[in-house]
């Protein structure tokens, strides 16, 4: 086999909103470069975020899925391969191997994704516990709550909490543990995630913090989650939204420095000549940013640099909206400096200010009305990665 | 009056409430919003925002 010319295309391994993104965005800068996107699923494009409330608006899997791989592949000029599983990659060659055939690339862009974590649970059911990582998942999980009547939730972080406002809202009991004494304990300071609590389970949920599951087993057509401190609960559904964990063995198995990402520089670049990584898989500068923005601002970079413009990535200060109608949630986590919150109540909810010890201003938390000073506040914070 | 949505994240831009608190009054149609403009919530391009229906304002 001859070795990769730079004739070759651009190889982007994922569909997700990182691969789809970065495929759009280097569109718009080069419409005639040949890329190639690699699916591990049908490669449909969909919102991701929206998986964690489309529950009340009642929308099936199919209807959050805007645009088929054939769609998808009309509208970005490319060629995209679905079912197709990554074995191995050769980057002396600049080869990729998939399901007994090779590929050639120019560059490479691993867009992997990251895994949901399973907590390690006793239990005859212990198996059926979801997790929603994707639109098949989330397919499967409309499935199974059809005609039932309660979730018991594993995680009350972002997703946990999302989720919860979602079933709510769509007329089921919901159960939310979680080792933490509160939910979004990572994300927010002690008064405002106690105002969220407060919320939530004045739309309905019923906590179970301070503890966690230990096993989960079949009791005739329920399941019982037996918790950690000795009490147990009855659910139809139990789901999990503990956390993720990026994607690494692929790059591994390549020789590709990881941490606990697939690490790279600020240009998104891998320990690899002509390698990329972007996303939930990526450790960039030693930060991995698991929310839309900054893949948003990584996508746009990396395009660039793609297009033989290079551009490092540039995060401005990024907030991540918690969708829980229920009470409104804003938070631009500060970076770790010392500091510490101030947190100013009002007829509108929590206003939590990060300053760092000259007072500056590092970070912001809003619960509540208060959500509407996003803009105002954010446009005071310094970026994250300038 | 019409909603858009972004294809991202679900951000929904409705033009008879605007976002006054980015700069952009009620009643703003969605043609008169600049291209450079991007989702408040994620940051994707104009370009990249959806029509949700073609029927009134939700609110």
């Amino acid at each position: 086999m001859e070795p990769a010319i730079d004739a070759d295309p651009i190889v982007i391994v994922g569909s997700g909103l990182a691969g789809y993104t970065l495929a759009r965005e280097l569109r718009k800068l080069d419409a005639r470069v040949q890329l190639t996107i690699l699916s591990r699923d049908e490669g449909s494009f969909y919102s991701k975020p929206m998986l964690s409330n489309a529950l009340a608006s009642a929308k099936t899997a199919a209807q959050i899925a805007s645009a088929s791989a054939e769609q998808m592949a009309t509208q970005l000029n490319a060629r995209i391969v679905t079912a197709a599983e990554v074995e191995a990659i050769d980057t002396t060659r600049r080869i990729l191997h998939t399901g007994g055939k090779t590929i050639r690339y120019a560059k490479l862009v691993l867009a992997l994704g990251a895994d949901p974590i399973a907590l390690p649970l006793e239990g005859d059911a212990a198996h059926e516990v979801m997790q929603i990582n994707d639109l098949a998942a989330y397919a499967r999980f409309r499935e199974a709550i059809l005609g039932k009547k309660t979730v018991a939730l594993l995680g009350a972080g972002l997703i946990g909490c999302e989720f919860a406002n979602d079933l709510l809202a769509a007329g089921y009991g919901v159960h939310l543990i979680d080792p933490a004494a509160r939910p979004l304990g990572r994300l927010l300071p002690e008064a405002a995630a106690e105002q969220v609590q407060r919320a939530l389970e004045a739309a309905g949920v019923r906590w179970h913090l301070g503890t966690t599951a230990r096993a989960v087993s079949r009791v005739a057509s329920e399941l019982r989650v037996d918790l950690a401190d000795g009490s147990a609960l009855a659910a139809d559904v139990v789901l999990a939204a503990i956390g993720l964990r990026s994607r690494t063995l692929l790059a591994q198995r390549a020789g590709l420095k990881t941490n606990r990402g697939i690490v790279t520089d600020r240009m998104l670049q891998t320990s690899a000549a002509h390698v990329y990584a972007l996303g939930d898989c990526a450790e960039v500068d030693g930060q991995i940013l698991p929310y839309v923005m900054p893949i948003m601002q990584a996508a746009r970079a990396l395009a660039k640099t793609l297009a033989g413009a290079p551009t490092p990535v540039v995060y401005s200060a990024m907030p991540v909206v918690v969708k829980t109608p229920a009470i409104p949630v804003v938070v631009c986590l500060p970076p770790a400096v010392s500091g510490a919150w101030k947190v100013r109540r009002d007829a509108c909810g929590i206003e939590a200010r990060f300053e760092d010890e000259s007072g500056k201003l590092m970070g912001y938390a809003l619960v509540g009305a208060a959500a509407e000073r996003k803009q105002a506040l954010t446009k005071l914070l310094l970026p994250v990665l300038a | 009056m019409k909603t858009w949505q972004c294809v991202v994240c679900g951000f929904i831009y409705d033009e008879a409430k605007g976002i006054p608190e980015d700069g952009i009054p009620a009643a703003t149609r969605w043609e008169d919003i600049p291209a450079d403009w991007s989702c408040p919530d994620c940051g994707v391009a104009k370009a990249d925002f959806e029509m949700v229906e073609t029927g009134e304002t939700v609110a």
